[in-house]
């Protein structure tokens, strides 16, 4: 183990490979070793930033380890209530039709307590962004089973595994999302690669670009891990996130805007 | 514009009221016997004129949220539901009055307890004035009693809201909300153009940011909190206390009634003394916060305090602390949505009070 006074010597000018982003605040994420909110946050940030929409954005978080989001992003920031941001959302975009609005919202807050909001803010068609982290458990709560743990997976409150006859089966809410007519752009990403992180920024990108034309609901669902969750290695995790995740969850878009289908007809190569 | 003279049911009132007294959001669900705030916003269709924004949301936890957002954004916003919807309503009120929004409630309640009756009741009394979610919190509550209140308290509460950053409800009963009345209609006020320092507006480069929440995990910082709140309360207390007398000044037999019930008992009062016994009436109009010093130095004169509501006696044990045993109290109501006739409070008061 590394002594703790050899990090000051490390992290100098120097030695540091990237910078840290403009608009992320000074203080300590709250988030667990190799979790995948920190990354995410990030790429949040940078969009926000390089989009020019600081003055612009009002953003809303959940209850869940993401709580604190307020805390990490220099923006004008709402908390809403356990499963609730959907709503919170679309009262704010409602009165404020030019801000940048979005959500941040974990898997049981999105999926299970707040699916009524979810489902019916994507249906009217709200024009904000929604942003998804499912990583199949509840974490700040310590480890619960959550709408999106996999069969036969182990939780706090599943100690045997998910039996899926007693406990129902993982919903896979993005799915129907992808069906509503109030949505415009839905897809599912991760960042626990280079490449991943690249994509995800992406589909943040438009994301945000498709809330200025006023095109309705964006969904981006990012699988994740959970480390102490799951009660594994960062590097585990991330292993048993692409063997068993990505397999119930697999990535790529569910849903495409219209033009862009045309457009990639037109340019197979950017497919 | 002049004010103008309609003839109006309660709800509708409080409708054209929203809209004159310059509001900038409603987010409602149906339930009886309030559905009309909703039923006429929809067809007034003041985005075209005002543009305040009118949204039907999928449930009643949905649209007090939609409040939240748009109450963070500074914006003048309110809901509306009767009681069932109200209890679903209350997770997103604690939160509102935990972070400090101003907005507007309006409760036109219904007897219960559950699915219980569509007809008028005060059963609500309780989840009204003493915080309704969990924390301690207060609501500013008034109590119309016309349907001229109902539309003059909107202005009012969206006043009294943004003064205190306090939500307030409007806590009116089924009678008030469904019956006809003249009233008048104040001049149509310009929607605000701008937004106080606290509101989410997106963070101009020369100021912090802005965070609307209700949580401090640090619990001494959220005691401080919570004393903050106190404060803010026992101003409210001090400053916002309203209050009617009808015939209080030799009154023997005191009344305290609000709402619907002060309507009945203001004929009460009338039959009694047509019958020689010297009664009077106080009606409170703010129920949060409630005119205690007032009735208890009316308990110095009198010999009986009858407090009339249509349940099973709640504002009763405020009118008791109130007197703080100076005068025995007694509470009469009917329940179950009965709206209790002025007949039947001076029957009470002749025979289980005055002869009992």
């Amino acid at each position: 183990m590394a002594e703790v006074t050899g990090i000051k010597e490390i992290i100098k000018p120097e030695n540091l490979a990237y910078k840290r982003t403009r608009i992320m605040t000074d203080n300590v994420l709250s988030y667990c070793p190799g979790c995948g909110h920190g990354t995410t946050h990030r790429i949040l940030a940078e969009v926000i930033d390089e989009e020019g929409l600081q003055s612009e954005a009002i953003g809303v978080s959940p209850v869940g380890c993401s709580v604190l989001l307020y805390h990490y992003i220099d923006i004008d920031w709402q908390e809403a209530a356990h499963g609730r941001a959907p709503a919170v959302a679309t009262g704010i975009k409602r009165l404020l039709p030019d801000k940048f609005v979005f959500t941040y919202q974990g898997d049981g807050d999105l999926a299970a307590i707040g699916t009524a909001e979810t489902i019916h803010t994507c249906n009217r068609g709200e024009n904000i962004l929604i942003i998804f982290i499912n990583n199949g458990i509840y974490g700040m709560t310590g480890g619960q089973m959550a709408p999106t743990t996999l069969p036969g997976m182990r939780s706090s409150t599943s100690p045997y595994g998910r039996d899926v006859k007693v406990m129902g089966n993982p919903l896979k809410i993005t799915d129907i999302i992808a069906t509503l007519p109030g949505t415009y752009y839905v897809t599912r990403q991760s960042v626990h690669t280079p490449a991943n992180v690249r994509k995800t920024k992406k589909a943040m990108l438009k994301a945000a670009r498709y809330q200025k034309l006023n095109k309705g609901t964006c969904f981006i669902e990012i699988v994740s891990n959970c480390p102490s969750g799951w009660k594994m290695t960062p590097v585990q995790s991330n292993k048993w996130m692409e063997e068993n995740m990505l397999k119930y969850y697999p990535l790529g878009d569910l849903k495409v805007p219209p033009e862009e289908t045309v457009q990639n007809a037109n340019n197979p190569e950017k497919k | 514009m002049e004010k103008e003279l309609r003839l109006m049911k309660g709800n509708e009132a409080i409708a054209e009221a929203a809209i004159r007294a310059g509001a900038d959001g409603y987010f409602g669900y149906p339930i009886t016997p309030q559905s009309e705030i909703l039923e006429y916003l929809m067809e007034a269709n003041p985005s075209r004129t005002t543009g305040m924004v009118v949204l039907q949301a999928e449930s009643e936890i949905a649209a007090i949220n939609m409040v939240y957002g748009g109450a963070a954004c500074g914006k003048k916003v309110m809901t509306s539901s009767s009681s069932p919807g109200i209890s679903l309503k209350q997770e997103g009120i604690t939160y509102i009055a935990g972070a400090e929004l101003p907005c507007l409630i309006v409760n036109v309640v219904r007897g219960g307890p559950g699915l219980g009756t569509i007809q008028p009741a005060q059963s609500d009394y309780f989840q009204a004035t003493k915080g309704g979610g969990h924390g301690d919190y207060h609501l500013i509550v008034l109590a119309p009693a016309s349907v001229q209140e109902m539309a003059d308290f909107v202005d009012l509460s969206f006043e009294l809201a943004f003064k205190y950053r306090n939500p307030v409800m409007i806590l009116s009963d089924g009678a008030i909300g469904q019956m006809m009345e003249k009233v008048w209609l104040a001049p149509q006020k310009e929607r605000s153009k701008t937004y106080p320092e606290w509101a989410t507006t997106g963070k101009p480069p020369e100021r912090e940011r802005n965070i609307i929440t209700s949580l401090d995990l640090d619990p001494y910082a959220q005691e401080q909190f919570n004393k903050k709140l106190v404060a803010k309360y026992n101003e409210i207390r001090e400053k916002e206390v309203r209050y009617e007398e009808f015939q209080c000044d030799d009154a023997e037999y005191l009344f305290v009634a609000y709402g619907t019930s002060a309507r009945v008992c203001q004929k009460s009062v009338q039959l009694a003394r047509a019958q020689g016994i010297k009664a009077g009436l106080l009606r409170p109009i703010t129920l949060f916060p409630y005119p205690s010093v007032r009735i208890g130095s009316l308990a110095e004169k009198v010999r009986i305090i009858l407090s009339v509501e249509m349940s099973a006696g709640q504002m009763v044990e405020d009118v008791m602390l109130s007197v703080n045993g100076k005068v025995p109290v007694f509470h009469f109501g009917r329940m179950g949505g009965i709206v209790t006739t002025p007949d039947e409070v001076v029957d009470y008061l002749k025979s289980k009070i005055i002869g009992g």
